[in-house]
C-alpha cells in the first residue's frame, strides 16, 4: 500500500505548509530574542519549502525542488551572516531584546 | 628675414618664471628665486633681439613684416566663429617689445635690491614675471581678443602688485579699485570687440583694414561708435579721463611697480591699441577727435593736480596721466608715431623717476613727502644726478629724449587743421606746468638744507643704481634718433605718412616755444621753491579756492563716491540684499526647505526603529495581497462574478 503519496491529499501538505509559515510570522512579531526571531525567520523559509516541494510533486515539475535547494542554500548563507551578526550586537549591546536595537547607530 | 623667430617663447620665459616662483619659489634659497626671476626675462629680451637684429640687420627684409605666427592647434572654433591664437611682429609691436622687456628687465634688476628686506621676495618677482608675460601677449596679439587676453591679464598683475601689501588696508583698496575702474573700461573694448565681429565677421587687425580699405562706405556711424567704445577701454587703462581715478591710488604698490606697470608700459597699452587699431579711427575723424579732446584735458587737468601734490610717488602719477594724455593728443590728431615715439621716450624718464624716487623712498626709510626731504643732493650723488637727468627730459629741455618726442606730438597738433592751434596751446600750458611741478618735486627733494634732521640717508645699492644710470643714458640719448626716422620705420605698421617737415621755420619757433615755457617753468619753480620758499604758501593762501580745489584733486573722487559708488552699494544692499538675495531667493530657499522638513516630519513615522513594527507592516501588506488575490476567486467559487478584467481571469 503506498498510503503517503496516493492517500494524503494535497491540501494537507499545504495546510501544514500555511501553519508553519503562520507559526513563523507570529514567532517574527512577538518574540523579544533576536535568536528566536531568527529561527521564526528559518522557519517561515522551511514552510514555504515545503509548499514548492508539495506543488513540484504534484505536478511532476522539478523547477520547484531546484528553487528549494536555492532557497536552503540562501538560508544557510542567511544563518551565517545573521548569526555573526547577532555576535556583534551582542558583543556591543550585551543584550538581544529587539525592542533595545532601534539605531543604527551603536 | 628668414626662419622660425619663435615669438611665443617671448610671453612663455617669463610664464616659467612665475610658474617656478609662484609655486615653489617660498621654499627655494633666496639667490636662486633671483636668478629665475632675472633670467626669464632676459632670456625674453634676448629673443626679441636676436628678432629685431633680423628687421635691422644688413640686408633684411623688413618688407617680410609682419611676421605672424599662429598656434596650430587653432584657438575658438565655434559655428561661423573662427578666430586663431595668432602673434604678428611688425615695427610697431617691435618697439612696444623692446620698450617692455628692456625697461622691465632693468626694473627686475632694480627690484633685487629694492625689495631685497621685503617678506615675500618670490611672490613679488612671480607676479612681475606674470605681468611681463600678460604685456608681451597683448603686444605681440595679432587679433582683438588674444589682445584682450593680455589686457585681462596686465590688469589682473597690476591688482597683484598694487596689493602687494596686501595687510595695509589702504593698498588692497586701491587693488580693488585700480580693477573695479578697469572693468568700466573693458566692458567697452568688449562692446567695441562685439561690434566688430558683428559688422567685419573677424577680430584680425589685418583683416579689419583690408576690409575697411576695399569699402569707402565705412565712414563715420557704426565705426564712430565702435572707436569710442575702443577709446573708452584705453581710457580705463591708460588712466585718462574720465577713468583716471585708479592710477594715483596705484601708488600704494611697491615702487619698482610704479615704475613698470603704471608708469612705463602697461598703462600705455591703451595709447598701444589706439595704435594699432588706428584704421578705425582714421575712418572716424569725429573718434579722433574725442581722442584728441581727451588727451588734451587729461593732461592739463593731471598736470594741474600734479603741481600741489606733497607725495613725491603722487606727483609722478600725475605726470604719468598728463604724459599719457599727451600720447592721446598724439594720436587724436592722428599722429600714431609720434605718440608711440612719446611712448618710447616716456617708458625712459618716466621709469626713471619712478626708480629714482623709490631709492630715494629707500634712502630716507620709507618717507614720501617731499616736505620732510631736502637737501638729498649731496648725500645721494648718483640718484641725485640721474634723477636730474629724467627732470630735464621730461620738461623738455633739448637735446634730451622728451624734447624730440614731446615736440613731434605738439608740431603735430599745431598743423592738425581746425581746433589744431587750441590743441596745441593746451599742450603748451600742460609743457609749462609739467616743468614746474618737477622742477617743484627736484628742488623739494635734492636741494635747500634737510627739513627732517631724524633722516639719515644712505645711497642704495648698486643693483638699483645701475638702472638708473641705463635709464638716464636712455633718456638722454632716447630721442636722437628724431622722429622722421622713427616715423619712417614705423609708417608700415602704422600706415601713416611721415610728416615731412616743409615748414622748418614754423618747427623751429614752435621748438622755441616749447623751450621757452619749460624754462619759463623752471624760473618759477627756482623761485618758489628755492629763492623764496615761504612765496610758495603765500601762494597757496592768496588764492585758498583754487588751491583747495587743486590739492583736492577737484572732488573727482568724491563726485564719483556721491554720483556712483553711493547709489551702487545703495542699490545693492537694499534692492539687491534685502529685496532680491534675502527676500526673493532666501524665501525661496525657506519654502522649499519648509516643504522638505514638513514632509520628512509626517514620513518619518513609519520609520520608528522597532523591527517588530517593520515586520508586522510587511505581514499585513502581504495579507492584503493574498487576499486582493484570492478574493474574487472565492467569490467565484461562491458563484459571485466581479467585473475584473484587467485581472486577467
Amino acid at each position: 500500500m503506498n498510503f503517503l503519496s496516493q492517500e494524503v491529499p494535497i491540501s494537507w501538505y499545504l495546510l501544514l505548509s500555511a501553519v508553519l509559515f503562520s507559526l513563523g510570522v507570529i514567532g517574527f512579531l512577538i518574540k523579544r530574542n533576536l535568536i528566536t526571531v531568527f529561527m521564526s525567520i528559518e522557519l517561515m523559509l522551511n514552510a514555504v519549502n515545503l509548499s514548492f516541494v508539495t506543488f513540484a510533486h504534484e505536478w511532476h515539475a522539478v523547477k520547484g525542488q531546484i528553487f528549494v535547494f536555492f532557497v536552503m542554500m540562501v538560508a544557510a548563507a542567511e544563518a551565517a551572516v545573521g548569526l555573526a551578526i547577532i555576535i556583534a550586537v551582542f558583543r556591543a549591546r550585551a543584550t538581544l531584546a529587539v525592542d533595545r536595537i532601534d539605531l543604527m547607530k551603536l | 628675414m628668414n626662419g622660425n623667430l619663435h615669438l611665443w617663447l617671448i610671453p612663455l620665459l617669463p610664464f616659467a618664471g612665475f610658474l617656478l616662483n609662484g609655486l615653489i619659489g617660498a621654499r627655494l634659497p633666496k639667490w636662486l628665486v633671483t636668478t629665475i626671476a632675472l633670467v626669464t626675462p632676459l632670456a625674453g629680451f634676448a629673443v626679441v633681439l636676436s628678432a629685431a637684429r633680423g628687421i635691422f640687420g644688413v640686408g633684411a627684409a623688413a618688407g617680410s613684416l609682419p611676421y605672424i605666427e599662429t598656434c596650430p592647434m587653432g584657438w575658438i572654433n565655434v559655428g561661423m566663429l573662427h578666430i586663431d591664437f595668432s602673434f604678428v611682429l611688425d615695427q610697431l609691436s617691435l618697439v612696444m617689445l623692446l620698450v617692455i622687456t628692456g625697461v622691465g628687465f632693468l626694473i627686475h634688476i632694480y627690484s633685487v635690491g629694492y625689495m631685497a628686506h621685503e617678506e615675500g621676495y618670490a611672490r613679488y618677482f612671480s607676479f612681475l614675471n606674470l605681468f611681463l608675460f600678460f604685456m608681451t601677449v597683448l603686444v605681440l596679439a595679432g587679433n582683438a581678443l588674444v589682445m584682450f587676453v593680455g589686457w585681462e591679464g596686465v590688469g589682473l598683475a597690476s591688482y597683484l602688485l598694487i596689493g602687494f601689501y596686501f595687510r595695509k588696508d589702504s593698498a588692497a583698496n586701491a587693488g580693488k579699485k585700480a580693477f573695479i575702474v578697469n572693468r568700466i573700461g573693458d566692458f567697452g573694448f568688449l562692446i567695441g570687440m562685439f561690434l566688430l565681429l558683428a559688422n567685419f565677421g573677424t577680430l584680425t587687425f589685418s583683416e579689419i583694414a583690408t576690409k575697411l580699405g576695399q569699402d569707402s562706405g565705412w565712414q563715420g556711424g557704426v565705426v564712430t561708435v565702435i572707436a569710442l567704445c575702443l577709446l573708452l577701454g584705453a581710457t580705463g587703462k591708460s588712466a585718462q579721463l574720465p577713468l583716471y581715478i585708479w592710477l594715483p591710488d596705484a601708488m600704494e604698490g611697491p615702487t619698482p611697480v610704479s615704475a613698470l606697470i603704471h608708469a612705463a608700459t602697461m598703462v600705455t597699452a591703451g595709447v598701444y591699441m589706439i595704435a594699432r587699431t588706428h584704421v578705425l579711427f582714421d575712418h572716424s575723424p569725429f573718434a579722433l577727435g574725442v581722442v584728441a579732446i581727451v588727451g588734451a584735458a587729461t593732461a592739463l587737468f593731471a598736470a594741474t593736480i600734479g603741481l600741489v601734490q606733497n607725495d613725491i610717488k603722487r606727483v609722478l602719477a600725475y605726470s604719468t596721466i598728463s604724459q599719457l594724455g599727451y600720447m592721446f593728443l598724439g594720436c587724436g590728431v592722428a599722429a600714431y608715431s609720434a605718440a608711440i615715439f612719446h611712448l618710447m621716450t616716456h617708458a625712459f624718464f618716466k621709469a626713471l623717476l619712478f626708480l629714482a624716487a623709490g631709492s630715494v623712498i629707500h634712502a630716507v626709510g620709507g618717507e614720501q613727502d617731499m616736505r620732510k626731504m631736502g637737501g638729498l643732493r649731496k648725500k645721494l650723488p648718483v640718484t641725485f644726478w640721474t634723477m636730474t637727468a629724467a627732470v630735464f627730459a621730461i620738461a623738455g629741455f633739448p637735446p634730451l629724449a622728451a624734447f624730440f618726442s614731446k615736440d613731434a606730438i605738439l608740431y603735430s597738433a599745431y598743423l592738425h587743421g581746425t581746433g589744431g592751434m587750441v590743441l596745441w596751446f593746451v599742450g603748451l600750458v600742460t609743457a609749462l606746468l609739467t616743468a614746474l611741478y618737477m622742477f617743484r618735486l627736484w628742488y623739494l627733494t635734492f636741494m635747500g638744507e634737510a627739513r627732517s634732521p631724524e633722516i639719515h640717508p644712505h645711497e642704495s645699492p648698486w643693483s638699483m643704481l645701475g638702472p638708473l644710470v641705463i635709464l638716464a643714458l636712455l633718456s638722454i640719448g632716447g630721442g636722437w634718433i628724431g622722429i622722421e626716422r622713427f616715423a619712417a620705420f614705423l609708417a608700415p605698421a602704422t600706415g601713416q605718412r611721415v610728416a615731412e617737415s616743409n615748414t622748418p621755420h614754423l618747427e623751429l619757433i614752435l621748438s622755441g616755444a616749447a623751450v621757452a615755457v619749460a624754462l619759463l617753468g623752471w624760473l618759477i619753480a627756482d623761485r618758489l621753491y628755492r629763492q623764496k620758499p615761504a612765496q610758495a604758501a603765500q601762494l597757496a593762501e592768496a588764492a585758498p579756492g583754487a588751491y583747495k580745489l587743486l590739492a583736492n584733486k577737484y572732488y573727482v573722487d568724491e563726485m564719483y563716491g556721491a554720483t556712483v559708488v553711493k547709489p551702487l552699494l545703495g542699490f545693492s544692499r537694499y534692492v539687491l540684499g534685502w529685496v532680491v538675495d534675502a527676500g526673493l531667493l532666501g524665501g525661496l530657499a525657506w519654502l522649499l526647505g519648509g516643504v522638505a522638513v514638513f514632509a520628512g516630519a509626517i514620513l518619518q513615522r513609519w520609520q520608528s526603529g522597532n523591527l517588530r513594527s517593520y515586520a508586522a507592516w510587511l505581514a499585513a501588506g502581504a495579507a492584503a495581497v493574498l487576499l486582493f488575490m484570492t478574493v474574487p476567486t472565492l467569490l467565484g467559487a461562491a458563484g459571485i462574478t466581479l467585473n475584473l478584467h484587467w485581472m486577467g481571469h
